[in-house]
């Protein structure tokens, strides 16, 4: 976390869309992650579940959020979070910070990062691991790219 | 962080005031034993001395995993004053009302736990080769787990099955895949659980094709249909239908199952998904159980008579970490299913009184980190199973955080039941934990905390009305998140997790490709090249035809609008998953759920 970022989040809380895409319904993690990070501070918003790639961006395009998270168990990341980041580049929304959580084989994991997703959060990763890593990497608001 | 949150929120179910009256000579033991022993070395919490783990007075707190206090020490005086006296209102003996020592006079003295392995993978192919091999191993039933597609009513060629296909379950797309999967496996022998529930009937019925043609008889063949679907809105979230048809759709496989499959149990009504998306020990117990009422209630305004279905009722329970609080739990479910089918539905047939369970371990306490140590904990829950009396067991494998197991870790899981069974000497007596003042203390708070529930459920109107209220979603998501915090705090520990941590290397795991879905794809197309599409038409409109009725019982006669005989029309023809589901989405609808967070 350095000072910069602590001013823009005390002027304007984090924006966060938790996302569920994928048929998988199993949402404690997603649910809990959003409390987490609403308790932290950010302004979170749930998709709710079996949210298609375009529905992830248009709702983050329309929130304004600087922060996706995407919540996967089922072992879909593969077909989904590379459409996630074809689309918001399409959309010239590259600069919204993509972190994934949940269980993501190790064989997968530099794939998704050449994708773009900067950070995976595995099982039993401590809530705040996750909260501060979105605070020291989502860009401020009104800094042009 | 807040931590004062934590132990407001946190459900107890036990009451600290002592139930009777304190014997002269406990009272002695406070003063001369406990009080000197306390000055001299007070209490410490296990884990970290903050929130859940300290008493206002600031004294060390002890807790179970759901957040219930427990005492140091349970005495007779934790027990209802004639419970001694009154033996058989408070447990009864094996095999007798209230059931609270188990249904069997004998335990598993005369027939063990049937040792059931959940599993499926990949292809129809690959998973059949699991299932001989599980079986081959001592095995004693089959479990399939299906794909995300297949329980969601897609085929494997769907555009929203993309990356899903195989990962979590088999495929499973048309009859031609369930006749791969039992090939070689003689249905009228092996039982077979099936984890399905929004599309429970499609694969029901063609599981009951597949043993026609192997030549096996309906009246003989057994196994389990999860078909829950009050759970998927609650928990697991895997629904098509809005709950009223879907209701519809499972009282159907009640009357369908009473009168042509007698020793199959159309429906496991299943606490383990809702243990497992964060409910406590109690929460598990009573919506589960409350399920089963909401069950019973349709079935009845159907038409049905109790007696005929109830027999073939069964449940399904997580075995967590808690010990004691599990075995309380499983040892009260019997008995509160005993009154309940007594007091309130007024079953007649003593089989209708019987709470029948089949057990996995908690997925959700497997850890990714040090991932052999979950065989400790798989070892511990299967024991407080087999305490406890469930009727089969599925103990998860070691590397199920990570990802399906590999054959190596499935046998482990399956030893470790074996180990259970035939070294530890745990199943020759039965309910041998009976008269424990603790074990005993914590049952009948299960029971009370259970019919309070109940109380609560039934002001709402039932569960389907309190589900499309949210409360009990909102229950669960409360409960976790008071748990992740507690973890968090250091206050409730987990070895590898938040303490005793090391760096360590991967495992290898399963890991499944996108081969399956090719396959599965190429083999639809070659399907609907073969079959008669008109055919597959016809069976499909008469059954949008039959979901449009509301049916109706009429004793020893199946409802003309009943699904299933139009279901297994559609299967012969060779109809798949998805087409059915769509049929039925057609009639239907879909449904989807407000977001509570």
């Amino acid at each position: 976390m350095n000072a910069s970022h602590n001013t823009a989040e005390q002027n304007q809380p984090i924006r966060v869309l938790v996302a569920k895409p994928g048929l998988d319904g199993h949402d404690r993690g997603a649910k809990v992650i959003a409390r987490a990070l609403r308790d932290a501070g950010m302004e979170v918003i749930y998709t709710g579940l079996r949210q298609t790639p375009e529905m992830i961006v248009n709702a983050s395009i329309q929130e304004d959020v600087q922060c996706i998270g995407l919540s996967i168990l089922s072992g879909a990341h593969n077909a989904i979070v590379p459409r996630v980041m074809a689309l918001l580049k399409e959309r010239g929304a590259d600069d919204i910070l993509v972190v994934v959580g949940g269980t993501i084989p190790a064989q997968d994991i530099e794939f998704l990062k050449q994708q773009g997703v900067a950070a995976i959060f595995g099982p039993g990763t401590p809530l705040e691991t996750t909260i501060d890593f979105i605070r020291a990497n989502v860009k401020p608001r009104g800094v042009p790219a | 962080m807040a931590r004062t949150t934590t132990e407001e929120s946190l459900p107890s179910a036990i009451e600290t005031a002592r139930t009777s009256d304190v014997s002269p000579a406990e009272q002695q033991w406070v003063e001369k034993t406990l009080r000197p022993a306390l000055a001299k070395a007070p209490e410490r919490p296990i884990g970290a001395d903050s929130g859940v783990n300290r008493n206002p007075d600031g004294t060390a707190r002890f807790t179970t995993i759901s957040g219930v206090p427990v005492e140091r020490l349970y005495t007779p005086a934790d027990l209802p004053a004639d419970f001694a006296a009154d033996n058989q209102k408070y447990l009864g003996h094996p095999g007798q009302p209230p059931y609270t020592r188990g249904i069997h006079a004998t335990g598993y003295r005369g027939k063990l736990w049937t040792m059931r392995q959940f599993s499926g993978f990949a292809s129809p192919e690959e998973t059949n080769q699991r299932y001989k091999y599980l079986l081959a191993n001592g095995g004693g039933g089959l479990s399939v787990a299906f794909d995300l597609p297949t329980l969601m009513g897609y085929d494997s060629d769907h555009v929203n099955s993309e990356g899903e296909v195989g990962k979590c379950g088999v495929a499973i797309d048309s009859l031609e895949d369930m006749e791969i999967l039992f090939s070689g496996i003689d249905l009228e022998k092996t039982t077979v659980s099936m984890t399905i529930n929004s599309p429970a009937s499609v694969l029901w019925a063609m599981y009951l094709v597949v043993a026609e043609r192997q030549g096996a008889d309906w009246n003989k063949i057994s196994g389990t249909l999860q078909n829950d679907i009050l759970k998927e809105y609650i928990a697991q979230k895997e629904y098509i239908y809005p709950p009223a048809p879907s209701m519809r759709l499972v009282i159907d496989t009640f009357e369908f199952g009473s009168l042509h499959t007698p020793r199959f149990n159309p429906i496991s009504i299943s606490g383990y998904h809702i243990r497992e998306a964060g409910a406590t020990a109690l929460q598990e117990l009573a919506f589960t159980i409350y399920d089963g009422v909401e069950y019973v209630e349709w079935a009845l305004r159907r038409g049905l008579n109790v007696d005929e279905f109830a027999p073939r009722l069964s449940f399904f329970f997580n075995s967590h970490n808690d010990f004691f609080e599990e075995i309380a739990k499983f040892r009260a479910s019997r008995k509160i299913w005993y009154r309940l089918m007594t007091e309130r539905f007024h079953a007649k047939n003593p089989r209708s009184h019987l709470m029948r369970f089949h057990t996995q371990t908690a997925g959700v306490s497997l850890t990714a980190q040090q991932p052999k140590n979950n065989i400790a904990r798989v070892a511990l829950q299967a024991l407080a199973a087999v305490l406890g009396g469930t009727q089969s067991l599925h103990t998860d494998s070691y590397d199920e955080a990570l990802a399906l197991p590999t054959e190596e870790a499935a046998r482990i899981a399956l030893r470790t039941q074996q180990i259970l069974a035939y070294e530890s000497g745990v199943a020759q007596t039965v309910d041998p934990l009976a008269g424990s003042y603790f074990v005993e203390h914590l049952t009948l708070n299960m029971e009370r905390g259970a019919f309070d529930y109940f109380d609560k459920l039934d002001k709402m109107g039932g569960m389907v009305r309190a589900i499309e209220q949210g409360f009990p979603q909102k229950e669960l998501a409360e409960s976790s998140y008071q748990y992740q915090r507690a973890v968090e705090a250091g206050e409730k520990i987990i070895v590898g997790v938040n303490d005793f941590v090391v760096e360590e290397e991967l495992p290898e795991i399963l890991y499944i490709d996108e081969s399956v879905r090719e396959a599965q794809t190429e083999k639809l197309k070659h399907l609907r090249a073969r079959r008669s599409n008109e055919q597959v038409e016809r069976a499909l409109e008469a059954l949008r035809q039959a979901a449009r009725q509301e049916p109706q019982a009429q004793p020893g006669v199946l409802s003309s609008a009943n699904t299933m005989p139009y279901i297994l029309d559609c299967v012969r023809a060779y109809a798949t998953v998805g087409e059915i589901c769509e049929a039925l989405r057609d009639v239907f609808g879909t449904y989807e759920e407000a977001s509570w967070t």
